[in-house]
């Protein structure tokens, strides 16, 4: 691991101050991530301002929403009572990532902000457009099992490896963030590039930005939510697959869905299409089929990840079926 | 094995990155002078030789690392020592004071549950957190519904909420023997 100098910020206005004063600065959050890319030398910051002491919590906004501060570990954002009750999807979410311990140190800002698992990006001999652009992706025609089937491009094929996130995108989570130029607040679902040309831009967040809190709008249907990860071994994995939903059912017919997947995209995927052919339509296995395909019209493999097409298929039907199920038989 | 004399230049720069720092290692408060990119897992082995806590992936993969802080479980190989000043550190040689083993080391001896030993520092802190957690009423990936306070400690729980520490030598059945024979009193009255 390359040197470095550590400062610990007490307040969000000094880890500003701190990250402006050095050319090549990072955050740091639990490090669960950045201290194992650290090691590999994929980063290698010349400066880390430690932001897990700045206050941070979990609050009931005014509007019956709640607010998450983005140090909050993930272990305590998936015991919330708040979350539990009202938007179980996600406590299932952080559950179902990482290890006990991981879910201890990993901030709720840092798990937004983790980069890929694609071995390629790992790895320093191999060609990797988002490690080292123009270099090309050893991805696109090598062991691509984990690999994307939407939203990819030619220069890249990686997945975001989030589990929280997949949540985060169904329930339209607002990001609050604080820069030089003071306070923004970016959708979830555009917090996220698509690799396109550079699949080393990963995030609209400016230079220097910093992740304050996490925003949940009050969503009363999502207590009827679940996520459902698809993995190779069955626990302390990353999802081959993975869904986060929510349905609202009334006179037997569709009032309200969400709908994401993770595993399968460069970020977390909201799947819009599927949604728009599920609302105000008959409950039912038919339309659940419709969904999945109207999703996955635009999904390609690449070969060792043909698979996952039919597999996002079978399980957003299986997803959105158990769902309507809990409220009585179809 | 030759020792490389470093170059005058490269101390020079190694000792000018070189910060002071307090650690609360099992009671016990310890001043280092480390870089900052000495993880916790080689300030206890190297500088502290502390050597209970070992060292196994030094990537996060495999939990022989294990440590309690503030007595949760962490990584000692993910986490940076300077990250950890003012917290309670707790490692395998500060689980008990009296001299006497801690029940947990005392049931995996009782349940076979190790063979080689590299991974059991790393399972019973886990273990001794993984309950405390469990006490808080934390759900886990298999709890059918995360909205319910009450949550039954089985098998089922024990493994999915213990995956995070893996065991080479496959004692996994006497682990979760172990745990469940020290707790299920404790956590289910």
């Amino acid at each position: 691991m390359k040197d470095f100098t550590y400062s610990r910020a007490r307040t969000s206005q000094e880890a500003l101050t701190l990250v402006a004063a050095r050319a090549n600065a990072k955050f740091l959050g639990g490090g669960t991530n950045l201290v194992d890319l650290m090691r590999e030398n994929i980063e290698q910051p010349d400066a880390l301002i430690d932001v897990t002491r700045l206050a941070s919590g979990i609050s009931e906004s005014p509007d019956g929403g709640i607010s998450v501060g983005a140090e909050v570990r993930n272990s305590a954002l998936a015991n919330h009572p708040l979350v539990r009750q009202r938007y179980p999807m996600l406590s299932q979410a952080i559950l179902f990532g990482a290890s006990g311990q991981i879910r201890n140190m990993a901030t709720v800002g840092g798990n937004i902000m983790q980069r890929t698992r694609c071995y390629y990006f790992y790895d320093e001999a191999a060609k990797c457009n988002k490690r080292n652009p123009g270099s090309g992706c050893d991805a696109i025609d090598g062991f691509n099992r984990i690999h994307a089937i939407l939203g990819a491009s030619e220069q890249c094929i990686a997945t975001h490896p989030s589990d929280m996130c997949v949540a985060l995108a169904a329930l339209d989570a607002t990001v609050r963030v604080q820069g030089p130029e003071g306070e923004r607040t970016i959708p979830f679902n555009a917090f996220h590039c698509l690799p396109g040309d550079t699949p080393q831009v990963e995030t609209v967040l400016g230079f220097h930005e910093l992740i304050t809190s996490i925003e949940l709008s009050p969503l009363p249907f999502a207590k009827r939510s679940l996520y459902r990860k698809i993995r190779d071994r069955a626990s302390y994995a990353f999802a081959l697959l993975s869904i986060a939903a929510a349905l609202e059912v009334e006179n037997g017919k569709i009032r309200n869905a969400r709908l994401a997947l993770g595993g399968v995209a460069p970020k977390p995927w909201r799947a819009y299409e599927a949604e728009k052919v599920l609302l105000g339509a008959e409950v039912g296995m038919n339309t659940f089929r419709q969904a999945a395909d109207a999703e996955l019209s635009k999904a390609r493999g690449y070969h060792h990840n043909n698979f996952k097409i039919e597999l996002a298929r079978r399980t957003i039907v299986s997803v959105l079926r158990e769902l309507a199920q809990s409220g009585g038989p179809l | 094995m030759t020792h490389q004399p470093r170059s005058v230049a490269d101390q020079a720069e190694r000792s000018a990155s070189t910060i002071q720092i307090t650690l609360e290692i099992n009671g016990v408060t310890r001043t280092l002078d480390i870089e900052p990119r000495v993880s916790l897992l080689d300030a206890l082995r190297e500088h502290l030789y502390l050597t209970g806590t070992k060292k196994g992936c030094n990537q996060g993969a495999c939990g022989a690392c294990t440590v309690l802080c503030n007595g949760e479980r962490i990584l000692s190989c993910l986490a940076l020592a300077a990250q950890y000043e003012g917290l309670e550190i707790t490692t395998i040689e500060g689980l008990s004071t009296t001299g006497e083993l801690h029940p947990l080391q005392a049931e995996f001896m009782e349940q076979d549950g190790l063979q080689c030993g590299y991974c059991t520092p790393g399972q019973i802190c886990s273990a001794i957190s993984m309950v405390r957690e469990f006490r808080n009423g934390l759900p886990s990936a298999v709890t059918r519904d995360v909205s319910e306070a009450a949550i039954e400690f089985s098998e089922e729980e024990i493994r999915e909420r213990m995956s995070g520490n893996l065991c080479r030598c496959g004692a996994y059945v006497g682990i979760r023997a172990a745990i469940l024979r020290t707790f299920q009193s404790e956590v289910m009255p």
